[in-house]
């Protein structure tokens, strides 16, 4: 893979691509794992499809002969997905988690309409639902650099209100915290990094890249940022290893990297084990 | 109004739907005292703390801090807060001892700055001054309730505040750390000279420790020092909490239980 790498373009793209998200998946889903928002990430991935969907068919119907990136109608939708799972949060006061089937089925359905409008289902299609190393344009690298480089400030930037809100939201509200901003700019983040991971992992495998890691290091890691840390490092080894052995292999990146992530988790759980046993018998 | 009054309310009313919880509250909190705030269950106490620290806005009447109306008063830093809720957090949420004390610091540092090494010294002297500076990097999840207690009790101090409210602090502390937890109290009051503000079940105990003593059901019945407070007599308690109340804590000496044969 690494003389490939330099002579193909494709490769450098999909590389590149997989190490930002590999950084930026896991970041994110520190927060997300530790807010109990796990299922947020699949409701915007799902919504994101639409969007997809949505701008294979404008591209056919307005103007079939240029290319369109589907990438930014995918994060237009996944944005708005997520102002929406806000508003119905707010509707559903005392039933929070009904606002993410809504949009993950809601999602769906239109994702499936406008599909079939679009003549049905292609490679394209395919690509998008699980991954692909041959499918990230030069383009969409610097969109999701771009995306990553802003993410990352923005949580160097409000990492103490991010982290005091995940930790206490009444404490963060007494510190003077406005916890309803912070939040929207998480989730709008959110939206933002699942629709750049789309083309690497698939829209179908896009938040286990953001949980899988994370459900590994907090079986390790005692500080918080300690747990930021070990899922990026996760993060980044699924990414990398997943991407070599799906360019020789020759099946969708989504598969082996979430496969690898898998395996991390299991070595994880493994590993608390065999320290608590070890920690027993030191005892005895 | 006085130059020591930290905690002005007036005629403050609050309704969640339709009930009443808060009616025609006033009371002033003066610099330096340790106030127990005492009522049956349901009597609007939680609320009340609710009310002071802006977390709800009152239907009626006005709630002052430090002198300034709520609306005007931004000085958060000042008011130490330990919730009831602070216990039931999220156990196996990821974070050092060190790191949840911090998070006492975020109203102090302000937008757009960083936690640096004179934020984690802060830290380091909260936790020593409720005794758990050897537990500084230990994960939070794996202290007892009565640690835990202290690291937000740390949490709540390290940014200086003028005003310490604990609601329902005693609360999953077993009974051997609760006298040790009321002498933690009296040495934040008459050393840090700290103003106490304390929610409680506990009638008996906090008479011994408290300088003085509110006690409400929705509206204020009982308001003064501790001493007066002991002579309030158990018809009134009763009249106040609707049913037979016995002062345990109180009356060690005589202990009576009532059987219904």
């Amino acid at each position: 893979m690494i003389e490939s790498f330099f002579q193909y373009e494709f490769l450098q793209n999909a590389a590149i691509t997989g190490i930002l998200i590999g950084i930026v998946a896991p970041l994110l889903g520190v927060f997300i794992v530790v807010r109990r928002l796990s299922l947020i990430a699949d409701a915007l991935s799902h919504i994101t499809l639409t969007g997809i969907a949505a701008s294979l068919l404008l591209e056919k119907r307005v103007s079939p002969v240029s290319e369109w990136n589907p990438i930014y109608m995918g994060m237009v939708f996944s944005v708005i997905g997520a102002i929406l799972i806000e508003r119905l949060r707010k509707v559903y006061k005392h039933y929070e988690e009904l606002a993410i089937p809504i949009i993950l089925s809601g999602g769906i359905g239109v994702g499936v309409i406008l599909i079939s409008l679009a003549d049905g289902f292609n490679t394209d299609l395919f690509s998008y639902l699980f991954g692909s190393v041959t499918a990230v344009s030069r383009d969409s690298m610097w969109t999701v650099l771009m995306i990553t480089t802003l993410v990352v400030l923005i949580v160097i930037l409000f990492y103490k209100e991010l982290f005091v809100l995940s930790f206490d939201e009444e404490h963060a509200s007494i510190s003077g915290v406005n916890g309803r901003w912070i939040h929207l700019l998480f989730i709008v983040m959110v939206a933002l990094v699942i629709a750049s991971s789309m083309q690497v992992v698939g829209i179908l495998l896009v938040s286990a890249l953001m949980t899988l890691p994370v459900a590994s290091a907090l079986r390790i890691a005692k500080s918080f940022k300690q747990t930021i840390g070990l899922s990026i490092a996760f993060g980044e080894t699924s990414v990398l290893v997943g991407l070599f052995s799906s360019y020789h292999l020759s099946v969708p990146p989504g598969g082996t990297i979430v496969v690898t992530a898998i395996l991390i988790l299991i070595m994880s759980i493994l590993y608390k084990k065999v320290r608590a046993q070890q920690w027993i018998k030191g005892e005895a | 109004m006085k130059e020591r009054t930290i905690v002005k309310l007036e005629n403050v009313s609050f309704k969640y739907d339709r009930e009443w919880v808060v009616k025609d509250v006033n009371l002033e909190i003066e610099k330096g005292q340790f106030l127990g705030l005492v009522g049956p269950n349901g009597s609007g106490k939680s609320t009340l703390i609710k009310l002071m620290l802006g977390l709800v806005k009152p239907v009626e009447g006005s709630v002052q801090l430090f002198g300034k109306p709520l609306k005007q008063y931004d000085d958060w830093q000042e008011i130490g807060f330990v919730s009831q809720k602070a216990n039931s957090f999220n156990s196996g949420f990821p974070a050092t001892v060190i790191e949840v004390v911090k998070t006492g610091l975020v109203s102090r540092i302000g937008a757009f700055k960083f936690f640096n090494k004179k934020h984690k010294e802060k830290a380091m002297d909260a936790l020593k001054i409720v005794g758990m500076e050897d537990y500084a990097y230990s994960n939070i999840g794996e202290l007892s309730g009565g640690q835990q207690q202290r690291v937000f009790i740390a949490r709540a101090l390290v940014s200086d505040p003028g005003l310490l409210i604990l609601d329902e602090p005693t609360v999953g502390v077993d009974a051997k750390h609760v006298t040790e937890f009321y002498e933690l109290l009296a040495r934040l009051n008459k050393e840090q000279g700290i103003t106490l503000l304390m929610v409680t079940h506990d009638i008996g105990t906090i008479t011994d420790h408290a300088t003085h003593v509110v006690c409400m059901n929705k509206t204020v019945h009982f308001h003064g020092a501790s001493e007066e407070y002991k002579e309030f007599s158990d018809e009134d308690m009763n009249q106040l909490y609707g049913h037979p109340v016995q002062q345990l804590t109180h009356n060690h000496d005589h202990h009576e239980v009532n059987h219904y044969d």
